[in-house]
C-alpha cells in the first residue's frame, strides 16, 4: 500500500505520520512539498499536524489554498482516502471538504494532554477494525480545536452516522464532543487528536498503532 | 492633469480596502469572554458582549469604486474569511 505525506511550511507532525505510516505500512511515505502540484499514486494520502504557516489568517486557511492541495483535492473527490490529523483537520475544514470549522479553545488555553476518546462509528474504512467498546487514548496538542457547526450541519452530521470520535472528556469546548468527523462519501476523515504520537510503548502508548493497522488493513 | 491621471502614470493607488471581518453572532468568542473579564476586572462596569474580530487593510490598485468592492469581495469570499464562522463587512476609502 502507497502512501503520501504532503509537508506544508511550519508542518511539525509530517515525520511523525511518515514513521506511523510506514510502520503500519512497511513502505516509506512519499513526503510532498505544498509547492508541487501533483501528489505521486497514493492508495492514502495524510495532511499533518503543526502550524502550516504559522496558522496566520486562520488555523489551516493558507494551506487549503497551497498548489498541492487543487490536486489533493481532486483526488479526494474521486475517492482517494485522505486523513487529516490536527493542523490537517483544520485544513480539511477550510477546504471545505469537511463541514465546519476549528475554532479557539472555549478555554482559550492550548491544550497538550492525553485525550480518551470514543469510537462512534467503526464501519468507515479508516476505523473498522476498531472495538466500539474501548476507549482509545489519543493524545491532543492545539489551540484551535474547538469543533464548530450550526445545529442543521451537526444534526446532519449525527444522523449520517458521520461523527468517527468524540471526547469522553471534551478538552476544547467542541460542539457535541465532536473530536472527528468523515465526508459523506467517508474517504475523507479529520481528527483533532494524534494517532501518530502513540505507536509505540516507547512514547507512552499503542492505541495509534491499533489505529493505523486497521486503517490499512481495511484499505490494503 | 486629472487626479485619476496622474495616479496611473505615478503607479499609486487611490483606492484603499479596509474589511473588517466579525464572528457571527451566537457563535462563541472567548477570547472576547477574556477581554470582558479583564474589562470588568480594571473597573470598567456595564461593557457586555465584547466580541473580537480583525481588520485587513490594502491598497487597491483599481480606480473604480465598485471594480474595487467587488475585488476585495471576491478576496473574502476566497481566503479572507471563513464563511462557518465569520461575517465580513468592506469599506473601500478613495
Amino acid at each position: 500500500m502507497k502512501t503520501a505525506v504532503i509537508v506544508f511550511p511550519a508542518s511539525n507532525c509530517d515525520r511523525d505520520i511518515a514513521v506511523a505510516l510506514e510502520q503500519a505500512t512497511g513502505k516509506k511515505p512519499e513526503m510532498v512539498w505544498h509547492g508541487d502540484s501533483t501528489v505521486p499514486d497514493a492508495d492514502l494520502i495524510a495532511l499533518p499536524g503543526g502550524f502550516s504557516y504559522g496558522d496566520y489568517l486562520r488555523a489551516g486557511a493558507m494551506a487549503a489554498k497551497s498548489p498541492i492541495m487543487r490536486d489533493v483535492i481532486e483526488r479526494a473527490k474521486k475517492g482517494t482516502p485522505l486523513l487529516g490529523v490536527c493542523n490537517g483537520f483544520q485544513v480539511l475544514c477550510e477546504t471545505g471538504l469537511l463541514p465546519g470549522a476549528l475554532m479557539r479553545n472555549a478555554g482559550l488555553d492550548f491544550v497538550c494532554r492525553p485525550a480518551s476518546l470514543r469510537v462512534e462509528n467503526n464501519s468507515t474504512s479508516f476505523t473498522s477494525g476498531l472495538d466500539k467498546s474501548r476507549y482509545l487514548n489519543f493524545p491532543v496538542a492545539h489551540h484551535d480545536g474547538n469543533y464548530f457547526a450550526d445545529d442543521d450541519t451537526l444534526d446532519r452530521l449525527e444522523g449520517e452516522d458521520r461523527v468517527a470520535f468524540r471526547y469522553v472528556d471534551n478538552p476544547n469546548g467542541s460542539a457535541r464532543d465532536i473530536a472527528g468527523v468523515i465526508n459523506d462519501a467517508g474517504n475523507v476523515l479529520g481528527m483533532m487528536p494524534h494517532p501518530e504520537r502513540v505507536i509505540s510503548p516507547l512514547l507512552g502508548g499503542t492505541d495509534g498503532a491499533d489505529f493505523f493497522k486497521s486503517l490499512v488493513n481495511a484499505l490494503s | 492633469m486629472s487626479v485619476i491621471t496622474a495616479a496611473k502614470l505615478t503607479g499609486t493607488s487611490l483606492m484603499k480596502a479596509k474589511i473588517t471581518i466579525t464572528l457571527k453572532s451566537g457563535v462563541l468568542d472567548p477570547q472576547g469572554v477574556a477581554i470582558e473579564t479583564a474589562l470588568a476586572g480594571l473597573g470598567f462596569d456595564g461593557a457586555n458582549d465584547v466580541r473580537q474580530g480583525k481588520v485587513i487593510e490594502m491598497k487597491l490598485s483599481e480606480t473604480d469604486e465598485a471594480e474595487a468592492r467587488a475585488k476585495a469581495e471576491e478576496m473574502c469570499k476566497k481566503l479572507l474569511a471563513n464563511p462557518v464562522m465569520e461575517n465580513y463587512s468592506i469599506e473601500i476609502l478613495a
